[in-house]
């Protein structure tokens, strides 16, 4: 399922509203939702998951091309850990 | 700050001028759209955002972390989450080699 499939399964479930507002409303979610990533915050969706923001500390890489040393400052990076209803419903469908 | 359903409904109410009642069921409809597709075994792609996609893992051995007792992991299905590239460039860019907090 694309982004596109997911405002046209929201416009059918919501005959009574304009196709241009499910559209804007995945727009409005999915903007707030990684804002708040980039701004360091968390988000907790009861029976979905929970998005935050992991460590990665400063690191010497190398390039693979030369080999030579490359310094890779220290980053944050978004990490999703699944709820329990969506990992139950994931492993087992027919329950 | 953390961001849960409340907040998008509230947001789905002021910008894209749902009521109250339609707000709350957007939200909700969202992850349950997400849900619904991935209990049926297919990856779902948001663009800007990242993908959820599905990974079937093996049994292996496990332990009792209290007794030490060998217990093993059942095979599962799990969920795995890969931002975007745009997402990942929008988080390193604000947090780039600031201390941990």
């Amino acid at each position: 399922m694309t982004r596109s499939d997911l405002i046209a399964k929201l416009a059918e479930r919501y005959p009574q509203l304009l196709a241009k507002d499910a559209e804007l409303a995945v727009k409005v979610i999915l903007d707030t939702m990684a804002s708040t990533l980039a701004q360091g915050g968390r988000i907790e969706i009861r029976g979905f998951g929970s998005f935050a923001l992991n460590y990665r500390p400063p690191r010497v890489g190398r390039n693979p091309k030369s080999g030579d040393k490359v310094n890779v400052p220290a980053k944050y990076v978004p990490h999703f850990k699944a709820g329990k209803e969506l990992r139950e419903r994931v492993d087992n469908p027919a329950s | 700050m953390t961001l849960t359903k409340a907040e998008l409904a509230d947001l789905l109410f002021e910008r894209v001028g749902l009521n109250k009642r339609e707000a709350k069921d957007m939200a909700e409809s969202f992850f349950e759209e997400i849900r619904l597709q991935l209990e049926k075994g297919e990856s779902v792609k948001l663009s800007g955002f990242g993908n959820f996609q599905l990974r079937d893992k093996p049994q292996r051995p496990g332990r009792n972390p209290k007794t030490g007792e060998e217990i093993p992991i059942t095979a599962r299905r799990v969920v795995t989450f890969h931002p975007s590239q745009k997402l990942k460039s929008m988080v390193e860019k604000t947090y780039h080699g600031k201390p941990q907090g």
